[in-house]
C-alpha cells in the first residue's frame, strides 16, 4: 500500500501551516519528518489522520483520490495514529483500554473480555510487545503505555502508524526498546511515519528523512546520505552550532554547597540521599542520569519548593536550607524549572506578566502594593528584544508562543538579573534545535559572568557539551563525578545505569 | 476580531438566544389563546409581555430605581463569585457571607448612636469585616486540609442561615413585641440615603445609595486585579498554582486572602440590603442572591465590568418581570426560566454557534470556571 499527500495547503487566519506539502509513504518503510516546533507537522499529520481538512491538495491512495472527512475514515482507510499525550483510561485495564470503542461483546451485548485479552495477547506475541492484558494502566510505566497505545492502533488494522514525537517521554532504554518496536512493524509490513525534532533518533530509525520549514518541505533525504549538521541546518535555514562553544572554566569561590542533602517522599521513599556537592563561580556542573532517579526532587529541594529532610544548602557562605523560594530569589538564586508549562509559565497571562513573573516583587516592577506594569512592559520588551523571543506583541498570552519562545521567556526572566547561582532543569527539553544553540550559549555567557550555574539533564549529550563536570545521580544518590573532557559517553552510561565502568578513567 | 470582543459577541448572543426561547415558551403556555386556536391573541401577549418587561425595567423613573434596587446586592454578591473565580475558587457561599454581613451591620446599625456621617461608613465597614470573616473560613480550611470550597461553602451557608435564625431569636436582636424571626430597625443615622432623596415624597423610589458602594466595590476590583501586586498574586494562583508556587507566591495565605475579599463582597451585599432597603434583618434577607450572584459572574466572565453589566442585566429583568406579570398572565417565574437559559446558552456555547451559524472556533469560550477539582 502506497499513501500520499499531493500539494496539500493548509490555511489558518493569519499563517500558511501547510504550504504545497507533498510526500509519501509506503508500508515496510519508516519515514521520519522532521522540523521546528511550529513548522507544519502536526497540522500535516491532522490532515493525513482526517481531523482537518486541507484548502488544496489531494491525498491518494494507491494511486487513486481518497478524502477524509473524520478520524474514522482515516482509520478505515488503513491510518493509526500514536499521540504525544496518551488516551488510555488509568483505572482501567489494557485488555479493556485496547478494545475501547470496539469491544468485542457477546450475547446480550455483554462484553467478552476473555476475547479483548485473546486478541491482545495475539497482537502483542507478535509484536513481541510483551503485555500484560490484566495489568492496569496507571501502574505502568510510560514505555509500556505507548506499547499498549501500539496495540489499539494495531487491532484497528493499521498500514500506517504515525507517532508524533514518540520518544519525549520516554527513558534512554525505552528509546532503544521503541525503536526494535518500530523495526518490528516494518518487518511485519506496517509502514510507520515518525515526527520528531531529534536528529539523532532519525538518523537511527529511519528510510528516508523529509524535513519541514514554515509550512514547507524544505529537504529530502535518506539517513546514508546526511549528516546530523546537514538535517539542522535543512531544519533551521542556517549553520547551526550542535556542539556548545565555550572556553574552559576558570572555577573561583563556591557559590552553591549541598550537603548531605536528604528528601523523603510522604510516602516514606528516600528519593535523594545524602547528596552532596559544590558548585563554584564561573562553572557549569551537569548532573546526568536517567529520568525519575531523584533529580527532580533535587531540584525542587534546593529552589525551596520541597523540604529537605535532612542536609542543607548553602548560598554564597549563607545556609538557605529553610528559606523560602522567594528568600532563596532574592539570595540571588535562579531557577530555570523542569516543567515550563506546568511550573515555569502561566501561559493564559501575558507574556509581559510571565517575564516579570517570579520578579513582580523587585522595587523596579512595583511599590509593594502597586504594580508598576509602565516598567514591567519597558523591561519586557528589552528582554523580548535581547532574548529574541519571537512574537508581535508582547502583550499576548505566553500560550501563543511557541515551545522555544517560551523557555526563552523563563530564560530571559531568570538571567537577566544580578544572580549568583542558576539551577537549570531539563532547560532544552521538547524544544527545536535553533532554540537549543540560543539557550546554551546564554548559559555559558551566564557561566563567564561568574555564576555558578548547575545544569540537570536526561538527555546526556546536553550535560556533556555544556557541564565541566558532571555528577552521575542514581538511585537518589550521587555515584560519580567524572570530567566531560575525559570520560566516553558509554562510561557516563554505565555510571546511570548503576553499573561501573572496568578501568575508571577519572 | 479581538478576543474580548468575540466573547462579548457570545454573551449578547446568548442573551438573545434566551429571550428567543422564552418567547416560545410565553406563546405555548398561553393555553387559553392556543385552545382557541387563536395566534393572533398569543403573539400579543408575547408583545405586551416583553414590552412589560421593558418597561418594568427602564420605562420610568421608578422602573429603574427598581432595577437599581435589585442589582445593587446582586452586583456586589456577583464580585464576591468573580473575584474568588480570578483567583481559582468556586466560591458558592455568597449567601452565608452575605448573611454574616448582614448580622454585623444590623449589630453595628442598632447598638450605637452617632452622627450619620460616621455610622454609615462604620456599620458598611462592619458588614464587609463579617463577610470578609466568614469568608476567611473556606479559605482556611482549603489551606490548611485540602478540603475543597465548593462543599465547604455550601455547609457553611446552612451553618449562617440557622445560626441566623438563632440570633434574630435572642434578646440582643429580636424585635420588640414579636415573635417571629425579625429584628430591631437600624437607627435612621445608620440607613443608606436614598438615590432619588432629592425627589421629596416619592416613597416608591427604593434605590439607595448601596448602588455607589456597588459601583465602588467594582472599582475597587478592577483596581485590585490591574493595579497591585496582590491582584496578579490572586490571577497567577487561579491560573496556575504550581507556577505561582515555583514564583515564590504564598499560595495558601493567598487562598485565605482571596476568600476574605469575595467574603467582603459580599457582606457588603447584605449589609447595603439591611441598611438600604429593609432597615432591619429577617432570616431570608439573602434570599437567592447568592446563588443568582453564580450566573451573574459567569455572564460578567468574571471581569468587573462584566459582573457590572450582568447585575444590572439580571436586576432589569427581576423589576421588569413584576411589570409583565401585571400586565398580562405571565407568571414572574419565567424571569427565572429567561435567566437559566442565560446560563445554559453561555455554558453551551456550540449550540450559540449553532443557532447563528457563526463559523471558527468558540473554544476559548466558557472557560470562565476554573478551579473546579482544583
Amino acid at each position: 500500500m502506497k499513501f500520499e499527500l499531493r500539494g496539500i495547503t493548509k490555511r489558518f487566519p493569519g499563517i500558511v501551516a501547510n504550504d504545497q506539502v507533498s510526500l509519501s509513504i509506503s508500508t515496510g518503510e519508516v519515514l521520519a519528518l522532521i522540523g521546528e516546533n511550529g513548522a507544519g507537522k502536526s497540522t500535516l499529520m491532522n490532515v493525513l489522520y482526517g481531523i482537518y481538512r486541507p484548502d488544496e491538495g489531494e491525498l491518494m491512495v494507491d494511486g487513486k483520490p481518497i478524502h477524509f472527512s473524520s478520524p474514522a475514515d482515516a482509520i478505515a482507510a488503513g491510518i493509526g495514529m500514536v499521540h504525544q499525550h496518551f488516551m488510555l483510561v488509568p483505572v482501567m485495564t489494557v485488555a479493556e483500554n485496547v478494545v475501547l470503542g470496539v469491544e468485542p461483546t457477546g450475547r446480550l451485548g455483554s462484553l467478552d473480555i476473555a476475547e479483548a485479552r485473546r486478541m491482545v495477547r495475539e497482537v502483542s506475541d507478535k509484536y513481541k510487545l510483551e503485555l500484560d492484558p490484566d495489568a492496569v494502566i496507571e501502574d505502568l510505566p510510560v514505555g509500556v503505555r505507548q506499547r499498549v497505545e501500539i496495540v489499539k492502533v494495531l487491532m484497528r488494522d493499521a498500514q500506517i502508524v504515525v507517532f508524533d514525537e514518540p520518544t519525549a517521554v520516554l527513558t534512554p532504554s525505552e528509546i532503544l526498546e521503541f525503536f526494535e518496536i518500530v523495526r518490528t512493524l516494518v518487518g511485519a509490513g506496517r509502514g510507520v511515519i515518525f515526527i520528531t525534532h531529534k536528529l539523532k533518533e532519525a538518523l537511527t530509525i529511519a528510510d528516508r528523512i523529509n524535513v519541514l520549514r514554515r509550512g514547507k518541505v524544505v529537504g529530502e533525504t535518506a539517513p546514508s546520505a546526511t549528516n546530523e549538521d546537514e538535517i539542522a541546518e535543512m531544519m533551521v535555514g542556517r549553520a547551526v552550532q550542535l556542539v556548545v562553544d565555550k572556553h574552559s572554566a576558570k572555577p573561583g569561590d563556591v557559590m552553591l554547597a549541598v550537603r548531605d542533602l536528604t528528601v523523603v517522599e510522604p510516602d516514606g521513599r528516600t528519593v535523594v540521599d545524602g547528596v552532596s556537592f559544590e558548585v563554584r563561580r564561573g562553572e557549569i556542573v551537569g548532573v546526568a542520569g536517567v529520568q525519575g532517579n531523584g533529580q527532580t526532587e533535587l531540584v525542587e529541594a534546593i529552589a525551596g519548593l520541597r523540604r529537605a529532610a535532612g542536609g542543607s544548602v548553602t548560598l554564597a557562605g549563607r545556609d538557605i536550607t529553610g528559606d523560602s523560594p522567594r528568600e532563596r530569589h532574592v539570595a540571588g538564586m535562579a531557577h530555570i524549572p523542569e516543567d515550563r508549562q506546568k511550573q515555569g509559565l502561566v501561559v493564559d497571562m501575558s507574556i509581559v506578566e510571565n517575564l516579570v513573573l517570579t520578579r513582580y516583587h523587585d522595587p523596579e516592577f512595583s511599590s509593594g502594593v502597586r504594580m508598576n506594569w509602565a516598567g514591567a512592559k519597558e523591561k519586557a520588551a528589552a528582554m523580548v528584544a535581547a532574548y529574541d523571543i519571537r512574537t508581535t506583541d508582547p502583550s499576548q498570552a505566553a500560550s501563543t508562543l511557541s515551545g522555544g519562545n517560551q523557555q526563552k521567556v523563563i530564560v530571559a526572566r531568570e538571567l537577566s538579573r544580578d544572580i549568583k547561582v542558576a539551577v537549570a532543569a531539563q532547560p532544552t527539553r521538547g524544544i527545536d534545535v535553533g532554540s537549543i544553540e540560543y539557550v546554551h550559549a546564554q548559559m555559558v555567557k551566564e557561566r563567564d559572568n561568574g555564576v555558578a550555574m548547575l545544569v540537570v539533564s536526561t538527555e546526556l549529550d546536553e550535560v556533556m557539551a555544556l557541564s565541566d563536570r558532571v555528577l552521575v545521580m542514581y538511585r537518589g544518590k550521587i555515584v560519580a563525578d567524572l570530567d566531560p573532557r575525559t570520560v566516553s559517553h558509554m562510561d557516563v552510561g554505565l555510571y546511570m545505569a548503576g553499573s561501573r565502568p572496568t578501568a575508571v578513567s577519572s | 476580531m479581538s478576543e474580548t470582543l468575540k466573547s462579548l459577541r457570545f454573551t449578547l448572543l446568548a442573551v438573545v438566544a434566551a429571550l428567543v426561547v422564552s418567547a416560545f415558551i410565553i406563546v405555548i403556555t398561553d393555553i387559553e389563546a392556543l385552545g382557541n386556536g387563536d395566534f393572533g391573541t398569543a403573539l400579543s401577549t408575547l408583545r405586551t409581555a416583553y414590552w412589560g418587561l421593558f418597561k418594568g425595567a427602564f420605562g420610568s423613573l421608578r422602573a429603574i430605581s427598581n432595577t437599581i434596587t435589585g442589582a445593587t446586592p446582586l452586583l456586589l454578591a456577583g464580585l464576591a463569585v468573580s473575584s474568588a473565580f480570578k483567583a481559582g475558587l468556586f466560591n458558592i457561599g455568597a449567601t452565608g457571607q452575605m448573611l454574616a454581613g448582614a448580622m454585623t451591620g444590623l449589630w453595628v446599625g442598632f447598638a450605637f448612636q452617632l452622627p450619620p456621617l460616621i455610622h454609615v461608613p462604620l456599620a458598611l465597614i462592619a458588614s464587609a469585616i463579617g463577610g470578609a470573616l466568614f469568608g476567611a473560613i473556606p479559605g482556611a480550611l482549603k489551606a490548611r486540609t485540602g478540603a475543597h470550597e465548593v462543599i465547604t461553602t455550601i455547609m457553611l451557608n446552612g451553618i449562617a442561615s440557622f445560626t441566623v435564625l438563632w440570633l434574630l431569636k435572642t434578646e440582643a436582636f429580636k424585635r420588640e413585641g414579636r415573635d417571629d424571626a425579625i429584628s430591631k430597625f437600624v437607627e435612621e443615622s445608620a440607613r443608606l440615603p436614598r438615590l432619588f432623596g432629592f425627589m421629596g415624597k416619592r416613597i416608591d423610589l427604593l434605590a439607595h445609595s448601596g448602588f455607589i458602594v456597588a459601583l465602588l466595590a467594582t472599582a475597587v476590583f478592577w483596581w485590585l486585579l490591574r493595579k497591585t501586586t496582590l491582584g496578579f498574586e490572586m490571577q497567577a494562583t487561579g491560573f496556575n498554582q504550581e507556577a505561582a508556587k515555583y514564583a515564590g507566591m504564598r499560595t495558601k495565605s493567598l487562598m485565605v486572602v482571596s476568600m476574605a475579599i469575595a467574603g467582603s463582597f459580599a457582606g457588603l451585599a447584605g449589609g447595603s440590603e439591611v441598611l438600604g432597603l429593609y432597615g432591619y434583618a429577617s432570616a431570608t434577607v439573602a434570599g437567592d442572591i447568592g446563588f443568582d450572584a453564580i450566573a451573574v459572574a459567569l455572564l460578567g466572565r468574571s471581569t468587573p465590568i462584566g459582573t457590572l453589566v450582568a447585575a444590572i442585566l439580571f436586576g432589569a429583568l427581576q423589576a421588569g418581570g413584576r411589570q409583565m406579570q401585571v400586565d398580562t398572565d405571565v407568571p414572574i417565574d419565567l424571569i427565572i426560566v429567561l435567566r437559566a437559559l442565560i446560563v445554559m446558552f453561555i455554558a453551551a456555547p456550540l449550540l450559540v454557534k449553532a443557532m447563528f451559524r457563526i463559523k471558527g472556533e468558540a473554544k476559548s469560550f466558557g472557560q470562565t470556571f476554573r478551579g473546579w477539582g482544583g
